[in-house]
């Protein structure tokens, strides 16, 4: 069912990509990069895939400002120089799509990138034109991932998907929810459709997901990205006057942003955690979730009570 | 939308402050001069507001408010705010109404009446007219944006709206209900866009639109009172 990549250069340079090799054959990128992110394999495929992505809600739309698009490319570049792959957005996104086929023109179309977007339309007879408008946008020959937004009409967006799949057309086929929304419905599409991803939201205040619905995509083979890692910075803003625990430091956390996507990242069903800024140097802290030590389950507890008690 | 009371403000706000106020610095900087064209506009309609003579003073109010509506519909509307916010298509659709309806109502029918303020309620709307026309502006340089994300009269929504919600209260005929239906719907956006921003002059359009709303209420029952008086004497 699940088709892998084809072999060839794209192949070639996405295994370099999640080697670390990226900087060396793409110095355009910088050398920003010092070792290889942490990736998980992405359950259908076994493709590596860095644990932290990069999304694109509210920070990429920024509308035809030439010196905020320059800027968000700057992050893109920052990104893909510190060894990320995933970028997320969303015809919902205003002119994110827009903005990341700026980005990416301007870095020359870096090939590490996973591109992952979205389906958001009530009608499912028009899915076909939205999918062909946001890929003239990102301007990428096609997609690696579409999911089907917040579940808008996905009995009828589903299988064009899974069509453009089959075709050659896209790699990876998912569903996204939000901030505990459907849960119920998300995990009776997990089992009924051969999904490949889905997004949900979760992090160390917001773990719903927790009790079923990340159990079940090990038991299905799903790879499940985490959108709102922060609560769009309300978390952040929330804890961020309190210091960092000292044995934060066992777990190579420098942050509370990375102490936060260790804890997400660190759930063994993770695939993947897609933090949106608009500062090279939040997407570089963010990056460094992805390297050193991951906590363990009793660490993981202890993170949970000590974020609860603030 | 499925579970729609879990849904808060901010679940629809796609863009930051941040990018939200560099619209308008952007804006401003591409349509120079053009705001000193739409204050001498305002000016113009505050003097025929204030000097006594015929009806073609409402019908000149009505055709210069439907010609700034209609620009903040196009110019601003829809080809700016629509580049960060897909609905500002449908509030460009807004906008362009309320010009035809301006238009229809004030230029052609000539039921914008206008004539010196004299009781207080019209005061108050020529009150209103001057605060959209002089001081909303000064509001978002006051409370720490750049001077050059000043939002002025006939080129951005919110002292457009205001002004003619003022004008619309200070024309001492009646109050013409149609033509504040889509300026009312706007200060509940507008607030709501600036709430969810977290901006400290979010209250300032919910406050207007709330001001004029029960003010115009207000003056309906008193005329319709003095009518049904004035019947009873016959």
């Amino acid at each position: 069912m699940t088709q892998l990549p084809r072999a060839g250069r794209r192949r070639l340079l996405r295994a370099l990509a999640a080697t670390g090799a990226t900087a060396m054959l793409w110095p355009s990128l910088g050398s920003a990069q010092q070792r290889p992110p942490l990736t998980r394999p992405i359950p259908s495929s076994g493709e590596a895939m860095p644990v932290v992505g990069l999304g694109s809600w509210i920070t990429f739309n920024v509308g035809n400002d030439r010196v905020a698009r320059d800027a968000s490319a700057e992050v893109m570049r920052n990104f893909f120089a510190g060894g990320g792959r995933m970028i997320d957005s969303s015809p919902m996104y205003g002119s994110s799509q827009e903005v990341i086929g700026y980005g990416l023109a301007k870095l020359g179309h870096p090939p590490p990138l996973f591109s992952a977007d979205k389906v958001w339309i009530s009608a499912g007879a028009r899915g076909r034109d939205q999918i062909e408008k946001s890929r003239q946008h990102w301007q990428v020959p096609r997609f690696d991932l579409l999911q089907v937004h917040n579940l808008l009409a996905w009995e009828e967006h589903l299988p064009t998907l899974f069509a453009m799949k089959a075709a050659g057309h896209l790699r990876y086929v998912g569903i996204t929810t939000s901030e505990g929304r459907r849960h119920r419905e998300v995990e009776e599409i997990m089992r009924s459709q051969p999904l490949d991803f889905v997004q949900i939201t979760y992090n160390v205040l917001d773990r719903d997901v927790e009790a079923r619905i990340l159990p079940l995509a090990r038991d299905r083979g799903m790879g499940v990205i985490v959108n709102r890692p922060f609560r769009e910075g309300a978390l952040i803003k929330s804890i961020q006057r309190y210091p960092l625990p000292a044995w934060a430091a066992e777990i190579d956390c420098t942050s509370w942003a990375q102490f936060i996507l260790k804890f997400i990242v660190s759930h063994p069903a993770v695939t993947c955690a897609i933090p949106a800024t608009t500062s090279v140097a939040h997407v570089r802290e963010n990056l460094g979730a992805a390297s050193g030590r991951l906590p363990d389950e009793a660490m993981r507890r202890r993170m949970v009570a000590h974020v609860e008690k603030l | 939308m499925s579970e729609w009371w879990t849904y808060r403000p901010s679940d629809f706000l796609l863009f930051s402050p941040r990018t939200y106020y560099r619209l308008f610095e952007l804006y401003n900087a591409e349509i120079w001069p053009a705001q000193i064209l739409t204050l001498a506009l305002g000016v113009a309609i505050l003097v025929l507001l204030l000097r006594h003579g015929g009806a073609w003073r409402g019908r000149a109010v009505a055709a210069i408010l439907a010609g700034c509506w209609l620009w903040v519909a196009w110019a601003f509307h829809f080809n700016r705010y629509a580049t960060i916010n897909w609905a500002a298509t449908y509030f460009a659709a807004a906008f362009a109404v309320e010009a035809v309806l301006l238009v229809w109502t004030g230029a052609i029918r000539g039921r914008l009446l206008l004539s010196p303020a004299v009781r207080a309620v019209d005061r108050v709307g020529l009150g209103i007219f001057l605060f959209a026309l002089v001081v909303q502006p000064l509001i978002g340089p006051l409370a720490g944006r750049d001077w050059v994300q000043v939002e002025i009269f006939g080129v951005a929504p919110d002292p457009t709206v205001v002004a003619t919600l003022g004008l619309l209260l200070a024309a001492p005929d009646r109050v013409l209900w149609t033509l504040l239906v889509i300026p009312l719907l706007w200060c509940a956006v507008g607030g709501a866009t600036l709430w969810t921003m977290e901006s400290p002059d979010a209250f300032v359009m919910p406050f207007a639109g709330a001001l004029v709303l029960l003010l115009a209420a207000w003056k309906a029952r008193t005329r319709a009172g003095m009518r049904a008086g004035s019947q009873s004497c016959l």
